[in-house]
C-alpha cells in the first residue's frame, strides 16, 4: 500500500440485534462479555460507589429499549487506568434487561482529569443511528468544579442542564445518579462533535 | 496531541430519512465542538486474556453436534489509522445472522432456521501489523420493515476501539455485487463517493485451498493528526 491518506471507514447502525455480539452476559447468551454494568472490579478499589441510571428518549417521547450506552471514565484519582484488575473505566449496557428501558451502571464518582470537573464520557448507539453519538454526562452535585469546567461552560447555559446526572439517595442508602438521555425535542441531550 | 475529527464527507449523518428510523432518533440540534482532552485522547485497552480459542471461529464456537450450515468464508483485513499506520493489538468484535439470514437475538422473529451449531458471535485481536481474520458463514440476507420488501444486503457487524474513546467504529461489512445494496438506506446513507469502502473485496491470498474463500476488509480509524510517532 502507498497511499497518503486512507479515509475513515463510515459508520454503520449497531442495529437492533447487537446484544448477543457486544452485550451477551447481560441478555443471558452463552459468550462472556468484553464489559457490562459493574466497573468495579475489585471491592477493595478507592472511591465513592455510585449508580448511574437513566433511560433513552426519542423524538416522540418514547423509551428507546434497543439503544446502547458505553461508559468511560477516570477512576477516583482521576486517572484513566488501563490496570483491569480494580477497576475498569469502561461499561457497556443495552436498554432492553431492565425495566422501563433503563441502564444502571454500579461504579465509582470519578475524581477530576487535568483540572476538569468530575465527569464520564458516554457514548450511544442504536438502531436508527447510523453513527453513535457523543455525550458528557456531569454531576448535580459538584456546582462549584462544573462552574470551572471548560466544558460544560462552552456549551449554551440553557443545554447545560442536559449534561447533568441529577443525585438521588435510594431507599437502601445508596447514592444514584440519574442521567436520562433526549435524542431530540426540548430537552435534547448535548452531543459533542468529538 | 489532539485527534483527527469525524470526517463528515465520508461518515453517514445522523438524520438519513429513507431509513425511517432515524427521523426520531437523530439528534436535531448541530453537534457542539469539543476541544479534546485526556477524556478522548485514551481508551480502554483489552490483552490477549480476554480472548479464547475459537472466538475468532465461528464454525466453530457454537458447536453442539456438527459445523454450521452455510457457506464457510474468511474475512480478513488490517486495521489501520488514517495514515495507514497499523492499530495493533486492537480488540475486534463481530456479529451477523446465519446462512439463513437469522440472527440469535431473541428479538428477531424473521421465519427463517435458526442453525443450533452456530451463534454469530465472535472477536480477535489484531496483530503486531494491524491484521485480523475470522472464519465464518457467509451470513443471509433478511426481510425488515423499513420499506415494503426491504430485505438487507448480507452484512457482517464490527466494533472496533483502536486507540482512543473518539476512534471508536461501529461498522457493517459487505460483499461484493450484492443487488441489494442499491435498495438498502442503512448502506445508502453513507455518501456515495464512500461507500465503497464498506465493500469487501473477494481476495485469493485469503482464501485457503480446499477449505473456504477469502474476503479482505480493512478498516481504517480516527488517527492523531500530529507528526507520526510510534509508540503511542
Amino acid at each position: 500500500m502507498s497511499q497518503d491518506k486512507f479515509y475513515q471507514t463510515p459508520s454503520q447502525t449497531v442495529g437492533p440485534y447487537f446484544a448477543y455480539g457486544l452485550t451477551p452476559k447481560q441478555y443471558l447468551y452463552n459468550f462472556p462479555s468484553i464489559a457490562d454494568g459493574n466497573l468495579i472490579i475489585n471491592d477493595e478499589v478507592s472511591g465513592e460507589r455510585i449508580t448511574i441510571s437513566g433511560q433513552v428518549y426519542d423524538g416522540n417521547g418514547h423509551l428507546i429499549p434497543d439503544a446502547m450506552i458505553e461508559l468511560w471514565q477516570a477512576d477516583a484519582e482521576g486517572n484513566y487506568s488501563k490496570d483491569l484488575s480494580m477497576f475498569h473505566g469502561f461499561g457497556r449496557l443495552g436498554t432492553g434487561t431492565i425495566k422501563d428501558s433503563k441502564f444502571e451502571f454500579q461504579t465509582i464518582k470519578p475524581g477530576r482529569v487535568d483540572g476538569q470537573a468530575p465527569h464520564i464520557n458516554v457514548i450511544v448507539f442504536m438502531r436508527g443511528q447510523l453513527t453513535h453519538t457523543y455525550t458528557r454526562l456531569y454531576f448535580s452535585d459538584e456546582t462549584e468544579a462544573n462552574s470551572q469546567d471548560p466544558v460544560l461552560q462552552s456549551v449554551e447555559e440553557d443545554r447545560r442542564n442536559t449534561l447533568l446526572a441529577t443525585k438521588t439517595i435510594r431507599p437502601d442508602g445508596t447514592t444514584c445518579y440519574v442521567f436520562n438521555i433526549y435524542m431530540q425535542g426540548p430537552n435534547e441531550t448535548v452531543f459533542f462533535d468529538v | 496531541m489532539s485527534q483527527n475529527k469525524r470526517d463528515w464527507d465520508v461518515q453517514p449523518p445522523f438524520l438519513y430519512p429513507d431509513y425511517k428510523s432515524t427521523v426520531l432518533r437523530a439528534p436535531s440540534r448541530p453537534l457542539v465542538p469539543i476541544k479534546h482532552t485526556l477524556s478522548e485522547l485514551t481508551g480502554p485497552v483489552y490483552g490477549h486474556d480476554l480472548i479464547r480459542p475459537f472466538d475468532n471461529d465461528l464454525t466453530m464456537n457454537a458447536r453442539v453436534n456438527g459445523a454450521p450450515l452455510g457457506e464457510r468464508i474468511i474475512v480478513a483485513g488490517k486495521v489501520t489509522d488514517e495514515r495507514g499506520r497499523p492499530i495493533s493489538n486492537t480488540l475486534v468484535e463481530l456479529w451477523q445472522a446465519n446462512a439463513s439470514g437469522r440472527y440469535v437475538h431473541k428479538v428477531d422473529q424473521h421465519d427463517a432456521p435458526l442453525d443450533p451449531n452456530f451463534f454469530g458471535g465472535g472477536r480477535c485481536l489484531t496483530d503486531s501489523e494491524g491484521n485480523y481474520k475470522f472464519y465464518t458463514i457467509k451470513p443471509g440476507a433478511y426481510p425488515w420493515g423499513n420499506h415494503p420488501k426491504a430485505w438487507r444486503p448480507n452484512h457482517i457487524h464490527f466494533s472496533l476501539f483502536g486507540n482512543q474513546i473518539t476512534s471508536r467504529l461501529v461498522t457493517q461489512m459487505y460483499f461484493p455485487g450484492d443487488p441489494l445494496l442499491d435498495y438498502d438506506p442503512v448502506f445508502q446513507g453513507v455518501p456515495e463517493k464512500y461507500r465503497h469502502l464498506l465493500i469487501s473485496n473477494f481476495d485469493l491470498g485469503v482464501t485457503e485451498q480446499d477449505f473456504a474463500i477469502g474476503f479482505r476488509f480493512d478498516m481504517v480509524l480516527r488517527g492523531d493528526n500530529e507528526t507520526p510517532f510510534e509508540n503511542r
